[in-house]
């Protein structure tokens, strides 16, 4: 017996919609199985007390502490780096053998495994260029990771800026270097921040690079040159070596909540954008 | 005028730099772990599964099986997935719909890896343990978990795609009495093809450098697995687990799997890229 092609639809688009309807269970499952468990644990003191034995006890401050510089600190250099990239490519040269070869170069970083940068880091800043395990050696490798995608972001942005505004600008006597900065970054900016905001919250979120280059010490780091150890990564070794569920979970809790409040930022300066250039 | 000139190869410069990372992490991976296979002889550090570093034995086959059973595994959730996704979500979902679901996928993206293991590990893990039999921790395990985290990059590049799909194909389609699912299936994904399986390598090379969410779901066995119930160890959680406490010989051994990993991995982004170009000669001529 032929099946009809309108059943044939509806089995095949029901079965389609019941998998969406899985990924989006699972997304909101992770997020409350996650805070569930660990929110009634997140308290004043847990945010704002260093770690005793280990993090059976206490906080978790300095692990905020080293994850805001070491994520911070990877964002302050691969920005202005990715975006001067960005601006060359789209701005300063036309499309040839040579942006050929540096987008096949940031497509292929984009694709190294985040383990494979922390050998890297390990062996480049921390023993080749003396840094040690710290939280320079481990910013500047997450630098180089998130790289590509500030690049590509940027590119993106920059080029959905309409040639008009610029031949505009061009009009009325500005060179190119002012018609870029005055011009297209300005209009190109919430597009760019998005990138940004992303790359910040990648950052966050890594722990293998991060293991090999920054170290896990647990004490509040006073210098760049002091390991230090992120949230991503205590919370692995909390949960891995089975030393504390409740501060296991209550800092993924903290990770979790992080990643939420930068992908809204992102969210919402992705809106604005588009907006504002109108695509 | 000249002050431009002087900007624009101020950038260059950046730009290049930015770029010769890659140069710089390939040279200083490959001179830490190409001399130890050179040493171990590349048919013994390939091809065999004995690995006991203490006694200077280095043979990583057990590895390389696990990371290309996991990524298969995983490629065959996240395809099923993925391209049910980017279906409805580019043809059958109301655009307000579609406008709401993509934010979430992009959260889904930006879950960190270790949550991922977790979760994987007190729901998934004991799941298995009592619904199949075996240790929980397997090859399915990492598969099903990394197969869900490789789904926002399949899926987003899959909706290019889709979307890259000339709006006349379908409108012909259409007019020719063709349903929607028989256009799908007919024109869409033939026209989207190179596109897709771009998509999918590309997945791939996530699922095979991923670390530490299949450390905690996989088991880390040394052996080569017969089941998709066994345990398994990737060449990814061989670096991670082990990089701590290696020196010397097991420290340049782990460097060399490193080597193994950047060689599969470039492999794939080749690929992916050699399709992705055939896709846009063909358009410019099309």
């Amino acid at each position: 017996m032929m099946v009809s092609p309108a059943n044939t639809q509806r089995v095949a688009v029901g079965f389609m919609w019941a998998l969406a309807a899985i990924t989006f269970a699972v997304l909101v499952f992770i997020l409350a199985f996650i805070l569930a468990h660990g929110l009634p644990h997140v308290t004043w003191t847990f945010l704002t007390q260093s770690p005793t034995s280990m993090g059976r006890e206490g906080g978790v401050f300095p692990m905020m502490v080293g994850t805001i510089l070491v994520a911070g600190l990877a964002v302050l250099v691969a920005a202005p780096i990715g975006v001067a990239t960005a601006v060359y490519l789209t701005e300063y040269t036309r499309e040839g053998r040579l942006t050929t070869v540096i987008r096949f170069g940031a497509d292929c970083l984009a694709g190294v495994p985040s383990i494979i940068f922390g050998l890297f880091g390990f062996v480049f800043f921390a023993i080749t260029l003396g840094m040690g395990l710290s939280v320079l050696s481990g910013s500047l490798t997450l630098a180089l990771m998130v790289l590509p995608t500030i690049i590509r972001t940027s590119e993106e942005a920059i080029r959905s800026v309409p040639t008009s505004y610029r031949e505009v600008s061009f009009g009325l006597g500005s060179t190119r270097w002012q018609t870029v900065i005055y011009v297209v970054l300005r209009s190109a900016l919430p597009g760019i921040s998005t990138g940004i905001v992303l790359s910040l919250g990648r950052s966050i979120s890594e722990t293998a690079a991060v293991m090999l280059t920054a170290g896990s010490a647990l004490r509040l780091p006073r210098s760049l040159f002091d390991s230090s150890r992120t949230l991503a990564l205590h919370f692995y070794i909390l949960a891995r070596e089975g030393i504390s569920m409740p501060n296991a979970y209550a800092t993924a809790s903290v990770l979790i909540i992080a990643i939420l409040a930068l992908n809204l930022l992102s969210y919402w300066l992705m809106r604005r954008f588009v907006a504002k250039v109108g695509r | 005028m000249k002050r431009d000139k002087l900007i624009g190869a101020v950038l260059l410069v950046v730009a290049l730099s930015a770029i010769s990372g890659l140069a710089l992490i390939a040279a200083f991976i490959f001179r830490e772990g190409v001399p130890i296979i050179l040493r171990v002889g590349a048919g013994q550090f390939f091809f065999s599964t004995d690995w006991e570093p203490s006694l200077g034995h280095f043979g990583i086959l057990s590895m390389i099986g696990g990371s290309l059973a996991v990524t298969a595994g995983a490629a065959v959730i996240g395809v099923v997935f993925s391209l049910g996704l980017a279906i409805v979500l580019t043809q059958f979902a109301p655009p307000g719909l579609a406008a709401a679901l993509k934010p979430a996928i992009e959260l889904l993206a930006g879950i960190p890896s270790v949550v991922y293991g977790f979760v994987g590990a007190v729901t998934l893990v004991p799941l298995i343990r009592h619904l199949l039999g075996g240790p929980g921790l397997s090859v399915l395990a990492a598969s099903i978990v990394l197969g869900i985290m490789i789904l926002p990059t399949i899926t987003s590049i899959a909706i290019d795609a889709l979307q890259a799909v000339p709006r006349s194909y379908v409108e012909g389609s259409i007019a020719l009495g063709a349903t929607r699912w028989q256009t799908v299936t007919m024109v869409l994904l033939r026209a989207a093809r190179s596109g897709l399986v771009a998509a999918v390598i590309l997945g791939m090379g996530r699922a095979i450098g991923e670390t530490m969410a299949v450390i905690m779901v996989a088991g880390n066995a040394l052996a080569l697995p017969h089941s998709p119930l066994d345990p398994v160890r990737t060449l990814t959680s061989n670096i991670a687990l082990e990089m701590g406490y290696a020196s010397g010989d097991h420290r340049q051994a782990l460097f060399a799997t490193g080597v193994t990993l950047f060689i599969i991995i470039t492999l794939l982004n080749t690929a992916a890229l050699a399709v992705s170009r055939r896709r846009a000669k063909r358009r410019r001529v099309g």
